[in-house]
């Protein structure tokens, strides 16, 4: 009997423990100071199509209907009708950690030409793991047609980290693609000669510019246009400048915002303003020479997994600022600049579920897709 | 013949002890890649979100369960975790069936969790959907 009731009274302590300290970790996570919640929320979340798994990423047709990749390797046409069409021929995918289909991509001529781009994890060899694949389709009969693969990764790794994934065309027509570190962080983001920790820039058809910054530069890579990058997950062509920005998972406090330049080091591992989930350091400097600093960067970390340019007008003064999905905290964050630098932050579609995707549909609505929900409009309140 | 048993008897012994050490070791490492980021380093998860491992009764109560969560992605509809509602389906890691049993090893034997069974791979690969 006095067994029994020390049983209970052990089991009561735990659960209280474990209250509290969960609690503790709440009141971290409102610690972020400079982020605020809007007093009045002009706006209403509509979910438009339901998905229990990870919808990873969104593309618009021009009737506004999308298509969409399913991280565990479905692309699924949503129509306006409500009817779901399942795409065929997508190629084997590599379901790891992170890793699995990832971003979905219409070439800028896509109406006539029905090309698309996608990224996914790809194992080459059972068992040996592997790395960030692109590829180029044509849609055609709801299927995908004349699949060729433009870019492999080479540095393969079982690691379930860091796949990167995302791809963006800017108005040259050249394609730009990110490979995250795989995990291998004192090897590959540094090193010209190895895939991983790299902005990539190739040709619509997968040839590679030859004025990439590391075209003549024996053994490189010569798809790289950026390196020393940790996983850019969020990607966006800035309406006026042209330019790539990103957004990239950092370490714990190393989460970035970088406009993304012709051969520049972004400086992971060497440079960080972060440090290691378990609390260690990773290097004591936040800045070298030859280094590019962020243009932003977050404490704490967001998780940052999705980027937008908001260009519509339905949503009065949110035209011009940036969209950030973040994982970590289920909301969008929502960030205005004033010449390059971060003046405002606040919390948008808060709780509503781990953001991946968020983009603006060909009429100006902004779409965001939820991890275990499906895909949702933000519809302003008239 | 008795000696030759009594022998015997502890290299046996140490060697069972050796596999399960190796399998946890090996389940740290996969737990700090695929696990870590929601369930947490002291295994806490996080309240409401995402449920503990650490001293977890559902863990104990439902262990094929919880295994198979692992192995095909996830459980259905809502959890009760010492007392706690969850309903956030974990997406499917991709982890091999030698994997998951290490991983296993590892929760079961950190943050007070102990546990005399030791998961084999061969019972991973038998679990079916």
């Amino acid at each position: 009997m006095k067994n029994k009731l020390f049983k209970l009274l052990s089991i009561l302590f735990i659960f209280a423990t474990n209250l509290s300290c969960a609690q503790l970790g709440e009141t971290f996570i409102r610690e972020d100071k400079d982020i605020v919640s809007p007093n009045e929320i002009n706006y209403d979340l509509e979910l438009v199509h339901e998905n229990d798994e990870i919808i990873w990423a969104i593309e618009f047709f021009e009737d506004n209907s999308i298509l969409a990749t399913v991280k565990s390797g479905k692309l699924i046409h949503y129509k306006n009708n409500g009817d779901e069409v399942l795409i065929k021929g997508l190629p084997k995918i590599y379901l790891r950690g992170q890793g699995g289909l990832m971003d979905i991509e219409f070439h800028p001529n896509f109406e006539k030409n029905k090309l698309l781009y996608l990224t996914y994890a790809y194992e080459k060899e059972e068992g040996k793991g592997g790395s960030t694949n692109v590829a180029r389709a044509k849609l055609e009969n709801d299927s995908l047609i004349d699949f060729e693969v433009l870019y492999e990764a080479t540095e393969v790794s079982r690691k379930g980290q860091h796949f990167g994934g995302r791809l963006e065309f800017d108005n040259d027509g050249f394609l730009y693609f990110s490979i995250g570190d795989r995990g291998n962080r004192d090897v590959n983001p540094q090193n010209l000669e190895l895939d991983g920790g790299k902005i990539y820039r190739i040709n619509d058809d997968g040839s590679i510019p030859k004025d990439n910054p590391f075209y003549n530069l024996p053994n490189a890579k010569k798809a790289i246009f950026s390196y020393g990058h940790r996983n850019p997950q969020g990607m966006f062509k800035h309406p006026t400048s042209g330019k790539i920005w990103t957004n990239e998972h950092g370490p714990k406090g190393g989460d970035e915002i970088n406009i993304i330049n012709k051969g520049l080091n972004y400086g992971w591992p060497k440079i960080t303003y972060g440090i290691n989930y378990s609390g260690t350091t990773i290097t004591k400097n936040k800045s070298l020479p030859n280094m590019e600093q962020p243009l932003y960067y977050w404490i704490p970390s967001i998780a940052p997994s999705c980027f937008e340019f908001i260009n519509s007008d339905r949503y009065g003064d949110w035209q011009g600022s940036l969209l950030a999905g973040a994982l970590k905290f289920k909301y969008l964050e929502r960030i205005v600049l004033d010449n390059n630098k971060v003046v405002y932050r606040e919390r948008i579609a808060e709780d509503l579920g781990r953001p991946r995707d968020v983009k603006e549909s060909k009429d100006g609505y902004i779409h965001v897709s939820i991890e275990n929900k499906g895909i949702y409009k933000i519809v302003p309140k008239s | 013949m008795r000696v030759l048993i009594l022998l015997l008897f502890p290299l046996f012994a140490f060697s069972q002890k050796d596999s399960l050490s190796i399998s946890i070791e090996n389940g740290r490492i996969l737990y700090d890649d695929f696990c870590i980021r929601c369930h947490l380093p002291n295994g806490k998860g996080q309240i409401g979100i995402i449920p503990p491992l650490a001293k977890s009764d559902f863990l104990y109560k439902h262990m094929e369960e919880s295994i198979k969560a692992l192995k095909f992605g996830g459980i259905d509809g809502e959890i009760i975790v010492n007392g706690v509602k969850y309903n956030s389906r974990m997406e499917k890691m991709g982890l091999y069936n030698d994997e998951i049993a290490d991983v296993m090893n590892y929760i079961l034997n950190s943050w007070g969790n102990k546990s005399d069974l030791m998961i084999t791979e061969e019972y991973v690969d038998k679990l079916k959907k």
